[in-house]
């Protein structure tokens, strides 16, 4: 049997889904980021509102997610995403707002636009990205490093006193009357990638009917960060990260 | 044509964000423009033009929502004074670098830090020159008066969606505090989405028998970074031929001549009226526009004059660009007060009679 005769359409049993654009991805193999765009282009795809949604990439790796997703895109400002999805949101309630951060953009830089955010209960999606390192920087600290946990400006390891603690934001955004559903999840394991789909699919839902903010935490790997090639990095996570970053729903109302 | 009203210059942005169809206003209280906010809140422009009014938690994310409303075509404004505008920079680097038409106001106030709550000129530097980082302009208008403060609201929407920019309403806080009256125009309905995708095809307006649009200012490549930055000098220069707008008071025989924008024109035309009285032919140029900068007009009256003395809120800003456009050939004067002192027509005509005796 020749490659042509199995490459027929009734025999297909996966395709790439078809809102995820044809350029070569710029992450690292192991990355989490091309999962993570893969789940949304699908739940975009599956909900019918490629017409309807507007995404807003951040400042990090993921600044160029405006190549892969085929909706429109807003490039934002370090950290701003959450201003920027404000006021598209506001201006567009019929459309489906998300934004897609990394723990420096969101943690950091942007924590004010967050926190407010998701206060005054805009009804946006936020995917949150939690590598535990400045990916396209170069392997910096992050707000969440683990203490103990090295990169080129910890060359030690996280030292509380030096550095200060892991910031869990995710509990924080969780305290906040404007958020209707905040959720960690992860992508190493096909019932992991499931899940976290689940929680995107319900996050976009959510933001249709006045509910709050729906708030996803992906906790992720970053392989040339972290300096631990792919299957070993998702050990290492589920070992080191986990345990500080516990996954479930925190808050689903 | 509307009524006629009484009011202060940071009331009449309000009013003149609704009458001229504006979209979104997002904002974050500094004295002395407060009153913007305050007005569009009491207003509730949303029950009748559907206009979104938000208070942000801080500069920064009131102009980064300018920045979210402006990527779908919307027209977006925000209002602060001069410590709101250094924080504002960043964001009005990226609406300039992504091509976007917003509505800035500065009413200013003394510095430099926290500074005073009286007038100042001292930011001409930072928004006439870019303010933010990289190479850019934005149009830059100088009200003088509570009607240029009502007028110039949509007039920067439609320089701004011109030339796909941030127009900066450059006012001072003499200009937002004080009363005066305003002639209200007949107002102009927001656009609608079908409008909308026809004036800015760029916008996000949601993927649908289009390519997808994208804003953004990055360019990794230098070539097509340098692309967008040809682009952006082009419109400069088009601004420069098309939209420089000034005022004449009594330049037609003057011998010398005041350079004043905002309330210090006013001020300034009181001490022409004085040296007048006294046999001296003094005229007064106004910037309306800071950039595009008047350089061929006083080019044209350079000819007739003895000498020019810029004067200003400030230790001596805009009178760089006098002294560029004058280039020599006369001597060029300056007065300033700073600190948030504004000075009165006596003084500055004393000012002027101790340059040119």
């Amino acid at each position: 049997m020749d490659v042509k005769d199995i490459i027929k359409p009734e025999n297909m049993v996966y395709g790439k889904t078809k809102l995820l654009t044809d350029n070569i991805l710029h992450y690292c193999p192991g990355c989490s980021h091309g999962v993570v765009h893969k789940l949304i282009a699908e739940v975009i795809d599956e909900m019918g509102i490629q017409d309807k949604t507007i995404g807003i990439s951040p400042v990090g790796c993921a600044v160029f997610a405006y190549n892969y997703i085929d909706i429109d895109w807003e490039e934002a400002a370090h950290g701003r995403a959450p201003a920027l999805a404000t006021a598209t949101k506001r201006l567009n309630p019929d459309k489906y707002v998300f934004t897609y951060q990394g723990d420096g953009d969101l943690a950091s830089i942007g924590t004010a636009e967050i926190m407010h955010a998701c206060n005054r209960g805009e009804n946006i999606v936020v995917i949150f990205i939690n590598n535990a390192i400045y990916g396209m920087t170069g392997g910096q600290m992050a707000p969440t490093t683990l203490l103990g946990m090295k990169t080129a400006t910890t060359p030690y390891g996280r030292r509380a006193d030096l550095n200060g603690y892991p910031l869990k934001i995710t509990e924080l955004i969780a305290q906040l009357e404007g958020t209707c559903y905040v959720t960690r999840q992860s992508v190493e394991t096909a019932p992991a990638v499931r899940k976290a789909k689940k929680a995107i699919r319900k996050a976009f839902e959510n933001s249709m009917m006045k509910k709050g903010t729906s708030f996803v935490e992906i906790v992720s790997t970053c392989n040339s960060g972290w300096k631990i090639p792919p299957v070993k990095a998702n050990k290492w996570m589920e070992e080191n990260m986990f345990p500080f970053y516990p996954l479930g729903d925190m808050k689903d109302r | 044509m509307g009524d006629k009203v009484l009011m202060k210059g940071n009331e009449a942005l309000a009013y003149g964000a609704i009458d001229c169809g504006a979209d979104g206003y997002f904002g974050y209280p500094i004295t002395p423009q407060s009153e913007v906010m305050e007005t569009l809140m009491k207003e509730m422009p949303w029950e009748t033009t559907g206009m979104v009014v938000l208070q942000a938690e801080s500069e920064t994310a009131s102009i980064n929502m300018v920045y979210g409303g402006a990527c779908t075509g919307k027209k977006c404004m925000t209002s602060t004074s001069s410590p709101g505008i250094s924080l504002m920079c960043e964001g009005l680097s990226y609406l300039a670098g992504a091509e976007l038409p917003c509505v800035v106001v500065d009413v200013v106030r003394g510095g430099p830090g926290l500074g005073t709550i009286q007038p100042g000129q001292g930011d001409y530097f930072q928004m006439v020159k870019g303010g933010g980082h990289g190479d850019y302009h934005t149009v830059v208008l100088s009200p003088a008066s509570v009607q240029d403060m009502y007028d110039f609201v949509g007039l920067g929407f439609k320089l701004a969606f011109k030339y796909l920019t941030p127009c900066i309403i450059l006012g001072d806080g003499v200009i937002g505090q004080m009363m005066e009256k305003v002639q209200l125009r007949d107002k102009t309905p927001r656009w609608t989405e079908e409008e909308i995708k026809k004036i800015s095809p760029w916008a996000c307006t949601g993927k649908k028998g289009r390519k997808r649009n994208v804003i953004t200012s990055l360019a990794l490549d230098p070539s097509v970074m340098e692309e967008t930055n040809l682009r952006l000098q082009a419109r400069y220069r088009k601004m420069e031929k098309e939209d420089v707008m000034f005022e004449n008071y009594k330049t037609e025989d003057a011998d010398y001549l005041f350079v004043a924008y905002g309330c210090m024109s006013r001020i300034g035309e009181t001490a022409v009226d004085m040296a007048r009285e006294k046999g001296i032919k003094v005229g007064l140029l106004r910037p309306i526009t800071l950039f595009p900068f008047p350089t061929a007009e006083i080019d044209r009256l350079v000819p007739q004059l003895k000498s020019i003395m810029s004067i200003e809120l400030s230790s001596g800003q805009m009178v760089e660009d006098v002294r560029l456009a004058v280039n020599g050939r006369v001597p060029v004067g300056f007065y300033g007060r700073m600190g948030g002192s504004v000075p009165s027509p006596e003084e500055i005509l004393n000012a002027l009679m101790n340059f040119i005796k």
